[in-house]
């Protein structure tokens, strides 16, 4: 399991230096940890977080967006309609709730067709693992430099450390 | 939205996609507007996100009440962070203009009024030109969140496409901000 502490230094050392997003409990070590470093900025829908990221972006910074795969739904116009046609990248690190079939009802389907739904609308996209994390986090570096548009970083759970292990 | 472009100089301006985009690039196509055509309702998300990364620089978003009222959580927000260097113009015209003046519901929710519960420092609705030239040289000395709230008729005629191409804008505009 990945330390919350390891993963956030991961992105900063990636030069990541502006995180927003709505909460997630897979992602709750990380918020809490991004929160101690001072470095959150809570939105309250995914959408508007999506907004505030391609305008920190154009300011300068190198921004990420937290969110539940349930947000990839409510942010999608955004998504395609702002970051993917003006050309405004960002990384979305995205809880997989529902995976594998095991999960609250409210994320089966969504759980189920995430990767399918990235792939139609052309957000590539990669699932992190302990393993081979050195790996994804060069993997989304370069693909948000190349492609200047939505990155998307999965989270599966048990992956990185929660607030309760 | 002439009268506002004529106070201001170098400052980034957010806007909205639908008629204020159109007549912004129309009257004045500055280096410093970012137009939107898309995603609805996250002009002052963007221009939040702007504000936050560059704390010196004021910062100000053209917005409609369909806008407001779709991104509504972001008024919340912001109200919340309280960002001195945001303003936010909506142009109220009670409708969706660009399909076709559907009523929207601004004519029964005062917006300014939501924004000063929310949090905003300053909010001011305004009737007619010399008011609102007055408020909002005014807003542009304060410290924010500001709202200026402009009461406007539908637009009649239409100001034609932004032409520029969406990658073209955005080089442009983070070219002229930083």
């Amino acid at each position: 399991m990945i330390e919350s502490d390891v993963f956030v230094q991961a992105m900063q050392d990636m030069g990541v230096n502006f995180f927003t997003g709505v909460p997630d409990s897979i992602l709750g070590g990380i918020i809490a940890e991004l929160m101690n470093r001072r470095l959150y900025t809570p939105a309250v829908r995914e959408d508007e977080a999506v907004g505030m990221a391609a305008g920190a972006y154009m300011a300068g910074k190198t921004p990420a967006v937290l969110m539940q795969n349930s947000g990839l739904g409510t942010s999608l116009n955004t998504l395609i309609s702002l970051n993917v046609i003006y050309k405004q990248p960002c990384i979305l690190i995205v809880s997989w709730r529902g995976q594998g079939g095991k999960d609250a009802p409210e994320h089966l389907v969504m759980g189920e067709v995430m990767p399918q739904l990235l792939d139609t609308v052309k957000i590539p996209h990669r699932t992190l693992t302990e393993k081979t994390a050195i790996e994804d986090f060069r993997w989304v570096a370069q693909t948000f430099m190349q492609q200047q548009i939505p990155v998307a970083l999965l989270i599966t759970k048990g992956v990185v450390k929660g607030l309760h292990p | 939205m002439a009268a506002l472009l004529e106070l201001l100089t170098d400052q980034p301006v957010i806007i909205c996609n639908g008629f204020p985009s159109r007549e912004a690039h129309k009257i004045a196509d500055r280096s410093t507007h970012f137009y939107m055509i898309g995603s609805m309702g996250n002009a002052p998300a963007i221009a939040l996100g702007v504000a936050l990364a560059k704390p010196n620089k004021q910062v100000i978003t053209f917005d409609g009440d369909g806008n407001v009222l779709m991104g509504m959580g972001t008024v919340a927000t912001v109200g919340a962070l309280k960002p001195k260097n945001f303003i936010h113009v909506v142009f109220d015209n009670e409708v969706y203009g660009t399909t076709g003046n559907q009523p929207t519901i601004s004519n029964v929710v005062p917006l300014e009024k939501v924004a000063k519960s929310a949090g905003y420092v300053n909010v001011e609705r305004v009737l007619d030109r010399d008011d609102l030239v007055y408020e909002f040289k005014d807003m542009l000395k304060k410290d924010g969140p500001s709202m200026l709230l402009i009461k406007v008729n539908e637009f009649v005629e239409d100001a034609g496409r932004v032409l520029h191409d969406p990658p073209d804008i955005t080089r442009r505009f983070m070219k002229a901000i930083d």
